[in-house]
């Protein structure tokens, strides 16, 4: 044996398919691990669609019900409201919702909604994830330019009552419209929609 | 070899070293360990960092005792720690205030090394483990701080995690792995005390230990940034500037412990929450996911980092931008041993160029450092008639000046370095 030469590209074959035997089985271990850490079966369930009825709010006024730990605003807003919606998207940073992530296809409309009137928004800063308190009035403390909306307390990013973003504010794209239907008139299922829970 | 064996018979260390490398380590890192005899102020700051590693470790255990890193639990217990547990309250403010003190010692020890060019050629290892100790300290303090479940804790975890979500196409699979669930939740609580209390630490361990061997493998830097090697006694050879870490400098870093332990007891005992700025009042009220707090700010170590985030504006409705900037912040420190090109480590044989640009560095830190602290509109806005900056937040421009600044000291260094007049180093360190 420790006469003979050494063959050194055997050496270097058996080397490498060592290698990549052991590194195969380490990144297949890898997995469990990993996978571990995502969202468990429960977290999941709990992530489920909730109902909400959407009946007893009044004109011009919100409600607020939680869906997988978050704020969703549901806003019933007036005439007024919906007709001013149109009339500042100058001062938008993206009034044509360019952004499709933002909304489902159902919402992609100027109102952002099924009906016209019910808005439903998840009450989270596109910025870094605070929840902007709801501003729904015009003028007040937000000054006499206010056209009612959402104001971010962390970072000062605006809002109109379609949760799109007002232009200078550090959220980069507007609020998201989580997908939601119908049931009935009065209930209203947030998390999911004909083509599936989200 | 053989002496050993004689010792064997003598006594108990004389059997330890015969199975076990123990005067022979101790002679080399501590009694026969020789440092440059020039050592002045800045050179307290490494042993402090390692006083208060264990500091934070023995209260750390001690806390985890009475914690429960249960969401609808944690806070409770924290405030049961601060007012039922005997001593609880000065153990869980030692701690806190550790973490604190843990960051204002090694800003001064990175700065030593920023002027006396203690990254520069043979020591770019022993920086760089520097740079990754400092990486993990900055996720020490970032779960832990999620651990007493408050509001800051809350919020400041969703804006971090957040971060995530703004990298390109995996950003949001990544914030969903990282929280374990839809929202930062009790399975984020979970983990990060998991990463907390024993993934980190036996990183940070590790990292102490290999910075240590590196820095005891070159030798240390000197205020002069001379190689003290180069001059050995030739019959000994013992650097002639060197002398024993023990006794020398270990009597030194008693003195030096001891004026700390005076600060650190002081803070602990009458200010532990320093007027917000090591604790947040915010974080004395339970974690709320449906309401933010009217204003958040992480706390005060991170600061500068989270300004420069700030004050990138979103680029592309993304604001990817931000936050790379703020991580290529903290990473540019890594690259420095290679940016520098000047033939002197030193400061004192450094020219003016090097100095003004150290210290803008420092500035911009220190001005980032606070406006980090306060909200974007704290020194209100330009009128609307002000040119180019008509109608924006003074502090935002203010920040995106430093920031630039910032980022200028690095990315200028290899130029304003080369182009320094430098002045002649002497042979022998000076006193």
């Amino acid at each position: 044996m420790a006469n003979q030469e050494v063959d050194q590209s055997k050496r270097k074959f058996l080397i490498a398919a060592t290698s990549v035997a052991g590194g195969v089985a380490a990144a297949a271990v890898a997995v469990p691990f990993v996978t571990s850490m995502l969202p468990s079966e429960r977290a999941k369930a709990a992530g489920a669609p909730v109902e909400a009825d959407i009946s007893k709010i009044e004109s011009g006024s919100m409600i607020t019900v939680e869906w997988r730990g978050k704020p969703v605003w549901i806003v019933n807003r007036n005439q007024a409201m919906l007709d001013a919606l149109s009339k500042h998207d100058d001062k938008l940073s993206d009034p044509k919702l360019a952004v499709t992530s933002q909304q489902p296809d159902y919402c992609a409309n100027p109102a952002r909604s099924i009906k016209p009137n019910i808005m439903v928004l998840v009450g989270i800063c596109t910025h870094l994830g605070c929840s902007p308190s709801p501003k729904l009035q015009t003028g007040g403390d937000m000054g006499a330019e206010w056209v009612g909306g959402f104001f971010c307390p962390c970072h000062g990013s605006r809002f109109d009552l379609a949760g799109r973003v007002f232009n200078g504010s550090p959220a980069p794209i507007n609020l998201v419209v989580p997908p939601h239907k119908y049931i009935s008139d009065a209930i209203l299922l947030i998390g999911a929609d004909d083509k599936g829970v989200a | 070899m053989a002496n050993n064996t004689h010792q064997e018979s003598k006594n108990l260390v004389g059997w330890i070293d015969a199975r076990f490398p123990l005067s022979s380590t101790l002679k080399a890192h501590v009694t026969e360990y020789y440092a440059p005899k020039n050592f002045n102020f800045w050179y307290f700051f490494g042993a402090l960092a390692t006083l208060i590693l264990v500091i934070q470790i023995l209260t750390g255990i001690f806390l985890t005792m009475n914690y429960k890193p249960e969401a609808s639990l944690a806070f409770a217990s924290v405030e049961y720690i601060m007012r039922d547990v005997s001593w609880g309250r000065l153990i869980r403010y030692m701690h806190s205030t550790g973490a604190s003190m843990f960051f204002v010692v090694i800003y001064l020890h990175m700065f030593r090394g920023l002027m006396y060019g203690s990254y520069k050629t043979p020591r770019e290892l022993i920086w760089l483990f520097g740079v990754g100790i400092f990486l993990v300290l900055m996720g020490e303090a970032f779960f832990g701080y999620l651990l007493p479940w408050g509001q800051m804790s809350y919020w400041g975890a969703q804006v971090i995690i957040n971060l995530f979500t703004s990298i390109p196409f995996i950003g949001p699979d990544i914030s969903l792995w990282l929280r374990g669930d839809y929202t930062v939740s009790d399975a984020t609580l979970n983990r990060f005390f998991a990463f907390h209390v024993i993934a980190l630490p036996l990183v940070l361990l590790g990292l102490v230990v290999a910075h240590l061997i590196a820095l005891h493998e070159v030798g240390s830097n000197n205020p002069d940034g001379v190689e003290i090697k180069k001059n050995k006694d030739p019959k000994t050879h013992i650097p002639l500037d060197g002398i024993p870490f023990h006794p020398y400098y270990t009597i030194k870093d008693l003195m030096g412990v001891s004026v700390f332990l005076l600060v650190f007891s002081a803070i602990i005992f009458f200010a532990p929450e320093m007027g917000g700025y090591f604790l947040e009042a915010n974080n004395f009220i339970p974690a709320d996911p449906l309401k933010t707090p009217a204003h958040i700010a992480p706390v005060w170590y991170f600061t500068p980092y989270y300004s420069i985030l700030r004050a990138v504006p979103p680029i592309l409705n993304s604001q990817f931008p931000g936050v790379a900037a703020m991580g290529l912040s903290v990473v540019s420190f890594a690259f420095l041993p290679w940016l520098d090109r000047s033939p002197v480590k030193s400061i004192r044989y450094r020219g003016n160029l090097y100095k003004k640009w150290l210290a803008a560095f420092v500035v911009s830190f220190l001005i980032l450092g606070y406006l980090g602290t306060e909200p974007s509109n704290v020194w209100g806005q330009f009128s609307v008639n002000t040119p180019l900056f008509g109608g924006a937040d003074r502090a935002t421009v203010v920040a995106r000046i430093f920031s630039v600044v910032y980022f200028s000291f690095f990315a200028f260094m290899p130029w304003y370095t080369k182009r320094d007049k430098t002045k002649p180093v002497p042979e022998r360190v000076t006193g």
